[in-house]
């Protein structure tokens, strides 16, 4: 499994002190649990079927297929020099939907668990519910993995992580897709044991 | 393209399938199991979501890929893309090293550890989801 750092971070290793000190192993590559990464170019062809594939839930794919080449060259090497503006001249476009609509068509998330074989649960979920209330954070535990959402008087049993902060449940879903998405335009979270101490 | 050995015949996946790689829903080499009360019946609702065990896929091929005969397949929600690429590469008897590539929408290539049945849900449609398959890299 290839996860950005951040999700390995929020799921694995939230409770470690800052800044994260990791160990970078050069042999004994675990071939059964990771795929080899072939080369550079495959990172990058990576991360942009990533972001295509959070676009066919937005917009259906209109808007990354609307880009030229040079704007998905940009967002990649935007990422990739750490360049902020760059990137985000055009991600922007990404986060745009219709003035009449409230929001994406679907919300391009995944959810990760620690406790379960699962990779993780990604479904369709719309921002905007029938009657026409934002969907919440909560709303989406409830319906995709509901196991992980503790009763309200009950005693708290898991954290919901994203970027290393437990958002509040209230958060409207639409809200945390375009502020707290990672570069490849999903939001990816985390649910992981509350810690004990 | 050649025939297209295709139906949308309604048969219910062998549910004995050991296994062994995904299950061919092709009427011309399927052989009609006799209606058990596990089968379902054509026309009948079949259970929604996680309750159905296994999936139809519609394999595609893109440019000169060689095409295969049958193209509609049962799988298993938890196969993962590298597991039905080296099932396809297998099927057209590609040797190891050959890449080849899924593609979903006929646009983004899913990660080869995404599963299937995740794929299904979110970009499924007329119960089934289809794949194009190709031996280079034919969109972005």
């Amino acid at each position: 499994m290839h996860y950005p750092i951040g999700l390995l971070f929020d799921l694995l290793a939230s409770s470690s002190a800052l800044p994260w000190n990791i160990t970078v192993h050069f042999k004994s590559f675990p071939e059964k649990d990771l795929l080899h990464c072939p080369s550079k170019d495959a990172i990058e062809a990576h991360f942009m079927s990533c972001m295509k594939e959070a676009d066919a839930l937005k917009h259906k794919s209109q808007v990354i297929n609307e880009m030229q080449k040079k704007d998905h060259k940009q967002l990649w090497m935007g990422l990739q020099n750490d360049r902020f503006d760059q990137f985000w001249a055009i991600n922007r476009k990404l986060m745009e939907y219709p003035a009449e609509e409230n929001g994406f068509r679907y919300i391009p998330f995944r959810i990760y668990q620690t406790t379960t074989e699962r990779p993780f649960i990604q479904k369709l979920f719309r921002p905007v519910a029938a009657d026409g209330q934002l969907h919440t954070l909560g709303d989406l535990l409830k319906e995709v993995c509901p196991s992980a959402v503790d009763p309200e008087d009950g005693e708290k049993k898991n954290q919901v992580m994203i970027h290393g902060i437990e958002p509040m449940l209230e958060t409207p879903l639409q809200w945390l897709s375009e502020h707290l998405s990672y570069p490849d335009n999903f939001l990816h979270i985390s649910i992981i044991p509350q810690p004990t101490d | 393209m050649a025939e297209e050995p295709q139906s949308m015949l309604q048969l219910p996946p062998s549910s004995a399938a050991g296994g062994e790689g995904p299950t061919e829903v092709s009427p011309e080499t399927t052989t009609p199991e006799p209606p058990s009360s596990a089968a379902v019946s054509p026309g009948t609702e079949e259970p929604a979501g996680d309750t159905k065990k296994k999936i139809d896929i519609l394999l595609k091929a893109v440019g000169d890929t060689p095409i295969m005969k049958t193209k509609k397949w049962a799988v298993e929600r938890t196969r993962t893309i590298q597991g039905l690429i080296d099932f396809i590469k297998k099927f057209l008897k590609l040797v190891a090293s050959e890449q080849l590539f899924i593609y979903v929408n006929q646009s983004f290539a899913p990660s080869p550890d995404q599963e299937v049945g995740t794929l299904y849900e979110c970009f499924g449609s007329d119960g089934k989801l289809v794949l194009h398959y190709c031996k280079s890299q034919a969109w972005g």
